[in-house]
C-alpha cells in the first residue's frame, strides 16, 4: 500500500475529480417531433440516476487499478468516462498517455468481412494507421493463431476464433492506458488463461491498467489497487483483499435479504400426508443464511410436520443439485443407517455437511421421505430455496477439490 | 506516438472502403446496381419527356443532360439517406468505442461519393458516345463535385444528428426533398422557364448552380448558369453551401457528445 501512495504522488496517469454524471431518464421517450411539439406544453418528468457521484481518485503510471461493484453501482460509466464515451456532467479528468479508446473484445468487427478486412477496420478503429496495420499485420494473424483462415468470413469463425483475433489485435494496438470491461466474461478457459497471461505481461511492462469487473479473484489476482462502487459512490478504496472482503459481505447481504423475502412467499399449507415436509433452512455457525463461501460448514434443517402418529420410523432423504439441475450429491437416512424416531419429537432433521467443496453457483436440494422400506412415499419437496455459494478461488470446475502439487 | 488527424483519415477511410464493400456484398451484379438504378430511371424519363411531353426536343443534347441531372439527383438523395441513418446504425459502435463522432457521416457519404464518381465514369462515356466535344470546362468538373460534396455532407450532417433524437426527420426530409426535386431543373431546362426572376431565384438554390455547372462543363455550351444569370451575385449559391455546411457542422458536433447515451 504505501508503495502505490508513493508512485501516485509522482506521477499519475489518470487523475479524475469529483466526477459526476446523472442521466435523466425521461418516463415517456420523446422520439417524434410530434410527442416533442406536445411535450412542450408539458412539464417534462424525468427520473434522475445519479451514475456516479463525485468521484476522484488518481492512477500511477504502471498501476493496475480494478473496479468492482454490483450492477448499476456505475463502474461502465465510470469506465466510458474516462474513454470519452460519455462526458461528465461535473468533474475533471486528466490523462497523460494514449488511452486504449475500447472496452470491450472485438467491437467494430463486421461480421461479413474478412479477417484480413477486420483487422483493417478494427485496427483503424483502436487507432493504428493503414501504415500500422500493414507493419503488425503478420504479427497480429500469428497470434491469434489464424494464419490460415485470414481470407475467411468473420461470421464463419468460430467465437473462440473471433475472440482470439479480437484479442490479439487489441494487443498490437498498444496503447499506453487500457481501460477494460469485462474482458474475461467472454472466451472458454483457454483463452481465459491466455488472457491472464497477457495481463502479467502488462504487469511487467509497468503498463497502466484499469479493469472493471465482477470477478473477485481476478482483481484479487492482479490488481495494485482495487475501488469499490456502490449506487454510483466510491465505498472504498485501497488494498484488494480488504476491498474484495467488504465487496462479498456486501453481495451475502443482500443475498440474504431476497432469500428471506423469497422464503416469506413461500409458506407452506398442511394437507393430510403422514408426514409432511415443512420449511427448509441452511445454517451456518448455528445461523440461519443462504450465503456460504466454499470450505464453510452447511447445515440442512428440514422441519417436518407429523399427521400420523402412528409412525414410528421413516426414511429421510435430501439431494443437493446446482442451479442447472446437476445432480450433485444424494443421501438418506437408510442408507446411512440413522434412527430417524427422534426427529417425530423434535419436528425436524438436520444433515451437516462439513466444509461444503462447492464452487461459485447456487444450489438447492430435492427433500423426500418416505416410509422405512420405501414402499410409500410421504412427502417431496422438488425444490427446496436456493442457497449461494461464493469462491474466492480461480480454478475451475463444479467443485473445489483438495489438492497439492509436487 | 500517432498524429490525431492522421488517425482520423486513416478512419474514414477503412470505415468508407468497408461501407462500399459492404454495399454490394452477397449480390451477383454487385456495383452494377448503383450504375442501373439511376440508368433505368434514365431511360424512363426519357422516353416520357421524348415522346410524350416533347421536351427532349427544346433542350440540346437532352439525353447527356438528362442522365447527368438524374445522376447528380440519386447521389443527393443516397447520401442524405444513409447518411441520416449512420449514426444511430453505428449504435453499438458508438456505445462502446470512442472515437470522433463526425468520422461516421464523413465516411458514410464518400462511400456514396465513390459510387457519384463512377458513376461520372458512365456519364463521360455518353458524351463520348454522343460526339459531344469535350472542352476546357471539364477542368471545373473537379470542383463542381468536391462542392456537391460539401453541400450534401453539410445537410447529412443535421440530419443525421437530429434523426437520433427525432425520427420524424426522415419523412420529413423526404416531403422536402421531393419539393428540391422539382424545384431544381434536373428534368427541364431553365430556358423554358419564362419569368427572369423566377429563375433567378431558382439559380440561387445551390443544387441548381452545381448541377448547371457540372452539366456546362461536360456539354460546353447552351447551359443556363447562376454566373449567367446572378452576374456578380453567383457567389450567393455558393456562399449557401458554405453556410449549409458549417450550420450542419455545428449542429452535429454540439450534439455528438450526447450521442454515446442516446442512440
Amino acid at each position: 500500500m504505501g508503495n502505490n501512495q508513493q508512485k501516485c504522488a509522482t506521477a499519475p496517469a489518470i487523475r479524475v475529480a469529483n466526477l459526476s454524471k446523472t442521466f435523466r431518464i425521461p418516463h415517456e421517450k420523446n422520439s417524434t417531433l410530434k410527442g416533442a411539439a406536445l411535450s412542450i406544453f408539458k412539464k417534462k418528468q424525468f427520473t434522475k440516476f445519479k451514475a456516479t457521484q463525485d468521484i476522484s481518485f488518481d492512477v500511477a503510471k504502471g498501476e493496475f487499478l480494478g473496479i468492482i461493484g454490483r450492477n448499476g453501482s456505475g463502474k461502465s460509466t465510470l469506465l466510458k468516462m474516462l474513454a470519452g464515451i460519455y462526458v461528465p456532467d461535473k468533474g475533471k479528468i486528466e490523462i497523460d498517455g494514449r488511452v486504449s479508446p475500447f472496452l470491450e473484445l472485438g467491437v467494430g468487427f463486421n461480421p461479413e468481412l474478412t479477417a484480413r478486412e477486420n483487422i483493417y477496420l478494427g485496427g483503424a478503429l483502436l487507432g493504428l494507421t493503414h501504415k500500422d496495420v500493414e507493419e503488425k499485420f503478420d504479427g497480429i494473424l500469428k497470434f491469434a493463431e489464424l494464419e490460415e483462415f485470414v481470407d475467411m468470413r468473420f461470421k464463419n469463425f468460430s467465437s473462440g476464433m473471433q475472440v482470439r483475433l479480437a484479442f490479439s489485435l487489441s494487443i498490437f494496438a498498444h496503447a499506453e492506458i487500457l481501460l477494460m470491461d469485462e474482458v474475461l466474461a467472454v472466451g472458454d478457459s483457454n483463452f481465459q488463461s491466455k488472457c491472464l497471461q497477457e495481463f502479467n505481461r502488462y504487469k511487467r511492462e509497468h503498463r497502466t491498467v484499469v479493469l472493471v469487473s465482477h470477478d473477485i479473484g481476478t482483481v484479487q489476482r492482479y490488481c495494485d489497487r482495487v475501488m469499490l462502487l456502490e449506487k454510483g459512490e466510491m465505498l472504498q478504496v485501497g488494498d484488494p483483499k480488504s476491498v474484495c472482503d467488504t465487496y462479498v459481505k456486501l453481495n451475502m447481504d443482500e443475498w440474504q435479504k431476497r432469500m428471506d423475502d423469497f422464503t416469506e412467499s413461500l409458506e407452506l399449507a398442511d394437507t393430510v400426508e403422514p408426514i409432511k415436509v415443512g420449511r427448509v433452512e441452511f445454517i451456518k455457525k448455528g445461523e440461519s443464511t443462504s450465503a456460504f463461501l466454499t470450505g464453510d460448514d452447511l447445515v440442512l434443517r428440514v422441519y417436518i410436520t407429523v399427521n400420523d402418529k402412528a409412525i414410528k420410523k421413516f426414511n429421510c432423504g435430501a439431494s443437493l443439485f446446482s442451479d442447472e439441475d446437476i445432480y450433485i450429491y444424494g443421501t438418506n437416512s437408510v442408507l446411512d443407517q440413522v434412527d430417524t424416531t427422534s426427529y417425530l419429537k423434535k419436528g425436524y432433521f438436520e444433515i451437516s455437511f462439513k466444509n461444503i467443496p462447492l464452487k461459485n453457483n447456487n444450489y438447492y436440494f430435492k427433500i423426500g421421505i418416505s416410509s422405512e422400506d420405501d414402499s410409500k412415499i410421504y412427502d417431496f419437496l422438488d425444490m427446496s430455496e436456493v442457497f449461494r455459494v461464493n469462491s474466492n478461488s480461480q480454478t475451475q470446475g463444479i467443485i473445489e477439490m483438495e489438492h497439492s502439487w509436487n | 506516438m500517432l498524429d490525431r488527424s492522421n488517425y482520423n483519415l486513416s478512419l474514414i477511410r477503412e470505415l468508407a472502403i468497408t461501407g462500399f464493400k459492404l454495399k454490394f456484398k452477397g449480390s451477383f451484379f454487385g456495383y452494377l446496381w448503383s450504375l442501373m438504378r439511376p440508368l433505368f430511371l434514365f431511360i424512363i424519363l426519357y422516353l416520357v419527356f421524348t415522346f410524350v411531353f416533347k421536351l427532349g426536343k427544346a433542350i440540346p443534347n437532352y439525353p447527356v443532360y438528362l442522365l447527368i441531372g438524374v445522376t447528380l439527383w440519386g447521389f443527393f438523395v443516397e447520401a442524405t439517406a444513409v447518411v441520416m441513418s449512420s449514426i444511430v446504425a453505428s449504435g453499438d459502435l458508438i456505445r462502446k468505442i470512442y472515437f470522433p463522432r463526425i468520422v461516421i457521416p464523413v465516411a458514410m457519404g464518400l462511400t456514396s461519393f465513390i459510387t457519384l464518381l463512377l458513376n461520372m465514369v458512365v456519364v463521360f462515356g455518353f458524351v463520348l458516345f454522343s460526339r459531344i466535344p469535350i472542352g476546357p470546362s471539364i477542368l471545373l468538373l473537379p470542383l463542381y463535385l468536391v462542392e456537391f460534396y460539401v453541400f450534401t455532407l453539410g445537410i447529412a450532417l443535421f440530419l443525421s444528428a437530429v434523426y437520433v433524437r427525432f425520427r420524424d426527420i426522415g419523412p420529413i426530409w423526404e416531403i422536402v426533398s421531393q419539393a428540391l426535386f422539382y424545384g431544381t431543373p434536373i428534368l427541364y431546362s431553365l430556358a423554358l422557364v419564362n419569368h427572369v426572376w423566377l429563375v433567378r431565384l431558382m439559380m440561387i438554390n445551390p443544387l441548381a448552380q452545381m448541377i448547371q455547372g457540372i452539366r456546362l462543363s461536360f456539354l460546353g455550351t447552351g447551359v443556363v448558369t447562376s454566373a449567367s444569370v446572378l452576374g456578380y451575385f453567383a457567389f450567393i449559391p455558393v456562399a449557401l453551401v458554405i453556410v449549409t455546411f458549417l450550420i450542419g457542422y455545428t449542429v452535429f458536433q454540439s450534439m455528438a457528445k450526447k450521442f454515446a447515451e442516446e442512440v
